[in-house]
């Protein structure tokens, strides 16, 4: 299992490696000069001047693209164009908020979705089912910040049960927090919950049909502990595994969920790069959200030689 | 080319494929869904026709007005016509989702072809693809628009390429089991041409789970442009598309929520209905899936 982990962590390498390399020339093999695009029509000979010298666009590609890597191994995501602050700076400000409604929405989907998956595996072809996945497919097709909108106008100025938009530090005010969390995380939680509650559905219902479920029940088994302990444990893999892809959704979902409720995460620092033709700053925001999603996958396929132990590489 | 029977045509294989198997039955579902579908679609390109406004007419005296009978679902905050605007905005919206629904099937299907069939390029395609998985769509999507400008070839073009990776991989699965059936080893061995080989007895396989992948590229491109346009990486805003429509929409949620509300309601529709005919066809299409599920 050891060699298994390593190989596994090894294979992170050459992704990383690419995505790298890739945002590296996704600016430089852009058609047009890189400089001009990100000052914008408006900018004069110095601006352009200024911007080539930071980024080193005026050295040969292969100079830059080693230049690059050197700067990533030192932790070096560059300068933002408008701040003039180091990015790796800008985004630890930032990232707190992100990384608390993030955490926060993960457990409250996994604890909404799993069981209305089980559930509606468990009550397959009744209205149960039918409801969760009618749920499941509205959930992919509404924008998140229509969702995010909707239950604004719901619970924030019809009912003024929560406050509008907001955020504040759960170590200042714990309450105020949850107040000002539940609605973005409830918002980024539906495409999420969606999809989850899909797969373990799905994978349930394979499960359900196995031999060792109609003995379990044959025996008396009490049905709760059949579909929880017996059948979910053996569809986990299934849904572990879309709880990692589906955390690119996630990802995206922050950058739009933070706009729609004022959040000031990393997020909105992309949001308001985009607006203000900050370049290094998106170039970092997909770096790092790469990363992070690549590692939360690796610690994912680990974590499978543990759900599964017949899972031996 | 005995042993298994050939495919000859495209078509033929598509439509042999959507045969339904004796147990399937059409639901209700798919029959609103594709109805729902059609009168959106019919609505929006044959909007120039009937809409009552100009939907670029700007009027400083009629801003934020409420539904009335010049303007049915009232005004922006440009004093423009909502109801010209949605109906209108969807031509973009749609053309996009189709145009990067076409663009990546067809880029996809072609490096997955290959990707399948040739051993020594699948091994560095599909790390380049691993790679391009590995970034959120939405980010590279945003990057791609701030670099080629917010025209609509260069919102479709952000937005197919991160799918591209995605069909690739079908196509790729599809291939490398079907290289191994007797009549693509027979067709090598008769010293057929590699582009016939790959078009003519690889390629139709594909088609099938291929054209249900392109009715969730649709649905998901046209929901990415809103997204994009709501961040202000998308089409022009003097385009109204759907997304541009909700972007501008923000500022007075709080007092006039329809401007958000109306072509979210639209997209959600024209979404919701092309993912369910997407699962329809699937269904269909894989009757192994269908059968699992009874």
């Amino acid at each position: 299992m050891l060699g298994y982990i390593i190989r596994r962590i090894l294979a992170v390498i050459p992704v990383m490696a690419i995505v790298a390399i890739f945002v590296f020339l996704l600016l430089r093999l852009t058609p047009g000069d890189p400089a001009a695009i990100i000052a914008g029509d408006s900018a004069t000979p110095a601006q352009l001047d200024r911007i080539r010298e930071s980024l080193g666009l005026s050295e040969p590609l292969h100079v830059q693209l080693v230049t690059w890597i050197g700067q990533l191994f030192r932790g070096d995501l560059g300068t933002s164009i408008i701040s003039n602050q180091p990015v790796t700076r800008l985004i630890g400000q930032r990232i707190w908020p992100t990384l608390q409604i993030g955490t926060l929405t993960i457990i409250l989907s996994v604890l909404i979705a799993v069981p209305l998956g089980v559930l509606a595996a468990w009550r397959h072809r009744t209205w149960v089912d039918y409801a969760v996945m009618t749920f499941s497919v509205l959930g992919f097709s509404i924008p998140v910040f229509v969702i995010g909108y909707i239950f604004i106008k719901i619970f924030a100025i019809d009912l003024r049960w929560l406050p509008v938009q907001g955020y504040s530090a759960p170590s200042e005010n714990l309450q105020a927090f949850f107040l000002r969390a539940i609605l973005p995380c409830l918002t980024l939680a539906t495409i999420y919950v969606a999809l989850i509650a899909r797969m373990t559905r799905a994978s349930m219902l394979e499960v359900l049909g196995e031999d060792y479920v109609r003995t379990a029940r044959a025996k008396g088994v009490k049905e709760r502990i059949v579909l929880f302990r017996h059948a979910l444990r053996n569809a986990a893999v299934p849904i572990m595994t879309i709880i990692g892809t589906g955390f690119a959704l996630l990802i995206s979902g922050v950058v739009v969920t933070e706009s729609v409720f004022n959040i000031p995460g990393i997020g909105r620092l992309t949001v308001d790069a985009i607006l203000a033709r900050d370049y290094p700053v998106i170039q970092a925001m997909i770096l790092l959200t790469s990363a992070i999603y690549v590692f939360v996958n690796l610690l994912i396929d680990i974590s499978y030689t543990f759900f599964d132990p017949r899972i031996r590489y | 080319m005995a042993g298994q029977p050939q495919p000859t045509s495209a078509m033929q294989v598509v439509l042999g494929a959507i045969q339904l198997p004796a147990s399937f039955r059409l639901g209700v579902g798919p029959i609103i869904a594709a109805v729902v579908l059609v009168l959106i679609v019919l609505a929006t390109a044959t909007a120039y026709l009937y809409v009552p406004h100009d939907p670029m007419n700007m009027n400083a005296l009629q801003r934020l007005k409420g539904p009335s009978e010049t303007f049915w679902l009232g005004t922006d905050p440009y004093g423009r016509d909502l109801f010209s605007r949605v109906m209108i905005g969807g031509q973009v919206s749609l053309l996009i989702g189709i145009g990067a629904a076409i663009v990546s099937v067809f880029i996809g299907l072609v490096i997955g072809l290959v990707s399948g069939f040739f051993r020594t390029a699948d091994a560095i395609i599909m790390r380049i693809m691993d790679a391009l998985m590995a970034i959120p769509s939405i980010l590279l999507a945003i990057a791609l628009v701030a670099l080629n400008g917010p025209s609509i070839w260069s919102v479709i073009f952000a937005i197919t390429i991160p799918e591209i990776p995605r069909v690739v991989r079908l196509v790729r699965s599809v291939v490398l089991s079907a290289r191994e059936e007797p009549y693509v080893e027979a067709a090598i061995a008769l010293g057929s041409s590699m582009s016939k080989i790959l078009w003519q007895h690889l390629m139709p396989n594909t088609l099938a789970p291929i054209i249900v992948q392109g009715t969730y590229i649709c649905a998901s491109a046209i929901l990415t442009e809103a997204i994009l346009s709501f961040l202000g990486a998308g089409v022009s805003t003097e385009i109204p598309t759907w997304g541009n429509i909700m972007a501008e929409g923000r500022m007075f949620f709080q007092i006039k929520p329809e401007l958000i509300f109306w072509p979210g309601l639209m997209l959600s529709l024209c979404i919701l209905s092309i993912n369910l005919l997407g699962d329809t066809a699937r269904d269909m299409l894989d009757p192994r899936l269908k059968k699992r599920e009874a």
